[in-house]
């Protein structure tokens, strides 16, 4: 039944053939990073490009035929919009995990679940459509009587916003969830009320937990492409107004790469050295939410 | 904790076993309705959207306009070359994330020994690689699979490539979860019998947890062929005339026509949008409808 006695060589070739499928998952993450440094070198081999200018230079105007290569202004605008995003986010995420973990019925809970993860499966460029024909001109224009441009950081920051609503909710409602029964009933027993328990038991207990989903949520915000690309627009800017134009990192990337550069060109290598930059930013915030993820599994498991 | 309610007024005895009153309290009920209120937005911004968007769109919908491609005229453009495009997108994604990724979470789950730092350098690693950017991906796709390398060209192929691997960390948790859910129980009794490593997981595991593999490929390929950003970067066109024909084919995709549509300052074009958002969306359901039946036909509990 269990077939002959070589298997023992076919036991190992099998799971090193297992093991070179993980490993290839590692060779992803090397090819990001050897592609996106080799071509961010070759753009700072240019002698147009300094890489001081690079990080504090105030204007961003790679394509120009006197090229500037500032970076500052898509920080800038990928900060603003991320901002936005996570005033938006934060409360309605986290209002929402506690709801679902503290107050909702069990038949409520099965029924906000799935249509919150139909809100996480809804494509961003389809929130980009929203954001652009309906969110700008009727809400932020017609109802609250913004003087918004058509392409404008704000609807593109709240729609955003509203994009990682689901992905705050859900790890914040499992780290909640995490917490023991056994905290909630000492309180109960001390006469505490649902939203005493809430407040300063559930969530405190949580906290490290609810941390990681901010910063997950906040490393999503930031690497959103197609809602900024659509709706905030395409222009490089130091100013601080979220009713007027904005480019983010990301959006620059899509821009950009949308016509058929050349290999080499600038734009090409401008690319790879906003890639870079952004890649380096989301890994930092993307480490620091799986530290606080460990942290919180580890107190209660 | 040794504070709580200290300074509030007692709760009365019946409600000290149990649940605490909901009402009574005029702060715990202001509470609770403050976090249905939050609640709430997520899902009425997600029913205008589904609203709004369908009501934009459904004039425009048409058998014709399923079977017409794109075209400089709204009246005559269609989504045809979108929808196949999709499709061999969604095979090729499936082709490529069903073996490397039930083979990473068999390796990690029943392999890989935890205490060895490559194995959990793998481990952080996929979890980065979960939260990396999609448009990071793209570049990725444009230097080693369109470009350098490869050197695909602006084909399906390199397309179909660049979205397996931003799903592919998405199927490796998911299938770890499902292989995760069988009971230790079963893969020792067949260890036990005489089973050796591998045909414990071939016969009984791998079997056991097919349901759950098969919704987390699901929705892994959905999340894929709604992934705009990546494809943008590998040069999927938006004005193309024709289906492709093979993985060396230039190819468009039903989100980057609506990405190229909503672009359009003509509105017509952005009706036209609309319509694709529809199909897509149905798209979508259907995929998810099917992985939600997967999941509660066939998945055991033990």
């Amino acid at each position: 039944m269990f077939g002959a006695p070589r298997r023992r060589l076919g036991e190992r070739a099998i799971a090193v053939g297992l093991a070179a499928a993980a490993a290839a998952s590692v060779l992803v993450t090397i090819g990001i990073i050897v592609s996106l440094t080799g071509e961010t070198l070759a753009f700072f081999a240019d002698r147009a490009v300094k890489v001081g200018q690079f990080l504090t230079g105030p204007e961003w105007s790679p394509l120009f035929s006197d090229p500037q290569f500032g970076i500052r202004p898509l920080v800038q605008g990928t900060l603003i919009i991320t901002l936005i995003a996570m005033v938006v986010a934060v409360p309605l995420g986290i209002g929402t995990a506690a709801y679902l973990s503290e107050y909702a019925s069990p038949r409520v809970r099965k029924a906000v679940k799935p249509t919150l993860e139909l809100l996480a499966g809804v494509p961003t460029v389809v929130f980009g459509y929203f954001a652009l024909t309906f969110f700008t001109p009727k809400i932020l224009n017609d109802i609250l009587g913004l003087d918004v441009a058509v392409f404008n950081g704000l609807a593109g920051g709240i729609i955003v916003g509203v994009m990682i609503i689901p992905t705050v909710a859900s790890v914040a409602e499992d780290a909640m969830a995490a917490v023991p029964q056994g905290l909630r009933e000492g309180a109960y027993g001390m006469g505490a009320s649902r939203r005493q328990v809430s407040v300063r038991v559930v969530i405190p207990a949580a906290l490290s937990g609810i941390v990681a989903a901010v910063v997950l949520g906040a490393s999503r915000a930031v690497g959103e492409t197609m809602i900024v690309l659509i709706a905030a627009g395409q222009v490089p800017t130091t100013s601080l107004n979220p009713l007027k134009p904005m480019e983010t990192m990301t959006a620059f990337i899509g821009a950009t790469g949308k016509g058929d550069v050349p290999t080499g060109s600038t734009g090409y290598k401008a690319i790879f050295a906003v890639g870079f930059t952004l890649f380096v930013i989301t890994l930092v915030i993307n480490l620091i939410s799986i530290r606080f993820v460990r942290k919180y599994r580890q107190v209660y498991e | 904790m040794t504070t709580t309610s200290v300074d509030e007024r007692p709760v009365p005895a019946e409600d000290v076993i149990g649940r605490p009153s909901a009402g009574g309290h005029l702060k715990d009920r202001a509470f609770k309705a403050g976090l249905i209120g939050l609640t709430s937005v997520g899902l009425i911004v997600l029913a205008v959207l589904l609203v709004t968007t369908f009501l934009d769109g459904a004039p425009s919908l048409s058998l014709e306009f399923l079977t017409s491609f794109p075209s400089a005229f709204p009246e005559k453009a269609g989504i045809e070359s979108a929808i196949t495009g999709t499709l061999w997108l969604m095979v090729i994604v499936g082709a490529v994330i069903i073996p490397l990724g039930v083979a990473t979470a068999l390796y990690l789950e029943e392999y890989a020994d935890v205490n060895r730092w490559w194995n959990r350098v793998i481990e952080v690693n996929i979890q980065n690689l979960a939260a990396v950017p999609s448009i990071v991906y793209g570049i990725l796709g444009l230097a080693y699979f369109v470009r350098g390398p490869l050197s695909l060209g602006r084909t399906v192929l390199a397309g179909g490539l660049t979205l397996s691997l931003v799903v592919l960390p998405v199927v490796i948790i998911t299938t770890r979860e499902a292989i995760r859910a069988v009971p230790p129980s079963i893969k020792e009794g067949a260890l036990a019998l005489g089973a050796t490593r591998w045909q414990a997981i071939w016969r009984q595991i791998l079997p056991a947890s097919v349901p759950g593999i098969a919704t987390g490929v699901i929705l892994s390929v959905s999340r894929a062929i709604g992934e705009t950003a990546p494809l943008i970067l590998v040069g999927a066109a938006t004005f193309v005339a024709f289906n492709p024909t093979g993985l060396d084919s230039p190819f468009t995709a039903l989100p980057l026509q609506i990405f190229s549509w909503t672009s359009q300052p003509d509105e017509d074009f952005k009706a036209l949008a609309a319509a694709a958002i529809i199909v897509l969306l149905v798209i979508l359901a259907v995929l998810n409808g099917l992985a939600i039946w997967l999941r509660n036909r066939y998945q055991r509990k033990w």
